[in-house]
């Protein structure tokens, strides 16, 4: 009697673990809520905004180097670029984001996390369900396709199919041709989302963001509205650029911070400490 | 002027060997090409195979497609449209004459039928025979007009051409305009606006895989391409952040919005002004091509090989702007 009423204790035990377990196996972390963005981490460079020739950390080859020296802010004036929004892999740099869960209601299996970003109010769908990514030849989209995958308690994510956007939004590009690998970390009320870029095309070496949240209490993010207007006229077939060697901005975030000019334009070397030493060898800008 | 017409002669014989010929497509080994289907909207999708992307619409009225691809592909295409539909083809559109767009003319013409005849079939037996071709006129007349290895079978040519700017159709209860764009690609291209779906079949004024291939031989230039490229843009109605909205399917590659559109045409834009200031400072075309004005885009536009180098379209660039002049 007692060694039958121990076999179905135990019984009962596993079923419960096994229910546990199930329930892990399928989000073994919640994220849903809305987070705050701390900006402790790059504050020049995500809301002022970075400046003009300031490609310093940044892995760019030179092709990429080449288009962005090219880059005029005066799109900006364009009906078309007025309200683009910001790609996934770069959203994040900005305010607030709202994340929940869809679940398959009957079967409690997480099919998807959403992300919206209060930064143009773009959402987001990481899928959780395991369908494949399109082929190559279906749409390129601003969020791109996202499948999410449990690496213990850290979601990543893989994301392709994105349009071309930018690393950072004075003209450093980003291709359609890359690959965007993210971990969102849930450490209590904070969480830690991590970019990792990969871009055969326009980066010699894969680069890396971070970005830090609080979960908030008050739960809210506001609305975006945008709305393209004509503020210029312009003829058919413009489009504003620099000629090489024409962009008089690029000199001025090296003169203005003392920065060896070579160092502002970047490289993946630019991104070690190692390189400290390197700049100590570099001419001082100049204006001229 | 004479070394104008040696280099187009070149790039003519380049396009023959690649685009331009039916018979190229014969030379070409298609064993492993599977015809793959996208559903772009309720009744647009997109075939993707070999050569030109294909776009098909479906309904009760029947099947019209835009583009053939190669011959050899026609019994993969037809089966794919099966799948979709078990209406004949009605229309074939071609967006401009190349083969690679044309190839599969005859046979999917000859696989589809005609509305005609009536209560006059008996007096018309033939009325009802196969697709309509339609296409601007200058299509007509290239295909036409080829002779030798480059000839094309009389059932491949269009049977319904116009000149002007469009023309328009209403079937499977969608309008749908074929736009010509005059000068771009070559000097017969359409684009296809199906209105009701809001989808753009683009032809080869736009693509996502190279740099846009001008064939000077067959009366194409890069303002062309850029006027093209602003049609289609001023077509687009997008979505809030651009994607979405209208939906172009260009003459190679991928699905594309309004944001893919651009990022080509201002890359268009970008070369053209580099090569024409160095032209405004005397520079020839061999220190044009040594300056490399493209060499931001290369990575993702360029070829040092293939049908269409980077060269090539540099030069063409180059041969554009210097014509105009």
């Amino acid at each position: 009697m007692i060694d039958v009423s121990r076999a179905g204790m135990a019984g009962l035990l596993l079923a419960v673990v096994a229910t546990a377990t199930s329930g892990a196996a399928s989000a073994q972390a919640n994220f849903a809520g809305v987070w705050s963005a701390t900006y402790a981490e790059d504050w020049p460079d995500r809301i002022p905004g970075p400046e003009l020739g300031d490609y310093a950390g940044l892995p760019l080859n030179d092709a990429n180097r080449m288009r962005a020296q090219s880059w005029s802010a005066s799109i900006l004036s364009l009906p078309h670029y007025q309200c683009r929004v910001h790609p996934s892999d770069y959203a994040n740099s900005f305010a607030d984001i709202r994340m929940w869960e869809e679940i398959d209601t009957d079967t409690q299996e997480l099919i998807a996390i959403r992300i919206q970003h209060f930064a143009w109010n773009t959402v987001r769908t990481i899928w959780m369900d395991g369908r494949p990514h399109p082929p190559e030849f279906a749409e390129h989209t601003s969020m791109g396709f996202s499948t999410g995958e449990w690496v213990g308690r850290t979601l990543k994510v893989t994301t392709t199919h994105l349009k071309e956007g930018w690393l950072r939004r004075n003209g450093v590009a980003r291709s359609d041709r890359a690959t965007v690998t993210e971990h969102f970390i849930r450490h209590g009320n904070h969480l830690t989302w991590s970019v990792f870029v990969q871009d055969p095309l326009y980066l010699e070496e894969p680069f890396f963001r971070n970005r830090d949240y609080t979960l908030s209490e008050t739960g809210r993010i506001g609305a975006y509205p945008c709305e393209s207007v004509i503020e210029v006229l312009l003829p058919e077939g413009y489009f504003p650029h620099y000629l090489p060697g024409q962009n008089e901005f690029l000199i001025e975030y090296a003169v203005n911070h003392a920065i060896p000019f070579e160092a502002a334009m970047g490289g993946a070397e630019t991104m070690y400490p190692e390189y400290v030493d390197e700049l100590e060898q570099l001419p001082p800008p100049s204006a001229e | 002027m004479m070394k104008r017409q040696t280099a187009g002669a070149v790039l003519s014989v380049a396009f023959a060997a690649a685009l331009g010929a039916a018979s190229a497509g014969a030379q070409q080994n298609f064993d492993d090409v599977a015809v793959q289907t996208l559903q772009v909207r309720d009744d647009i999708y997109m075939l993707v195979g070999a050569g030109g992307n294909i776009t098909v619409q479906t309904g009760g009225d029947g099947v019209l497609m835009v583009d053939t691809q190669y011959a050899p592909l026609s019994d993969r295409i037809l089966a794919a449209i099966g799948e979709l539909s078990d209406e004949p083809i009605r229309y074939i559109v071609n967006t401009h004459h190349h083969g690679d767009h044309t190839g599969g003319n005859a046979n999917l013409r000859l696989a589809g039928a005609t509305v005609a005849g009536g209560n006059m079939l008996g007096a018309i037996t033939d009325s009802g025979v196969g697709a309509q071709i339609v296409a601007h006129e200058n299509v007509l007349f290239r295909l036409s007009s080829a002779t030798g290895d480059q000839a094309v079978s009389s059932d491949g040519w269009p049977t319904t051409t116009f000149f002007g700017d469009k023309k328009q159709l209403f079937f499977n209860g969608e309008g749908i305009e074929v736009i010509h764009l005059p000068a771009a690609h070559t000097d017969g291209d359409s684009i296809v606006f199906f209105r009701r779906s809001d989808v753009i079949s683009a032809g080869d004024v736009f693509n996502t895989t190279i740099y846009p291939v001008i064939d000077m031989q067959a009366g194409g230039t890069v303002q062309g391409i850029i006027g093209a490229l602003d049609k289609i843009v001023d077509l687009i109605v997008p979505v809030y952040g651009q994607d979405g909205g209208t939906l172009v399917i260009p003459g190679h590659g991928r699905l594309s919005n309004l944001g893919d559109v651009l990022n080509f045409r201002e890359m268009v834009i970008v070369i053209r002004d580099r090569v024409q200031h160095m032209i405004d400072e005397g520079m020839s075309l061999e220190q044009v091509k040594a300056a490399q004005p493209s060499r931001d885009y290369d990575p993702r536009y360029g070829a040092s090989g293939g049908f269409w180098t980077t060269e090539d379209f540099i030069e063409a660039v180059y041969r554009s702007l210097s014509e105009q002049e």
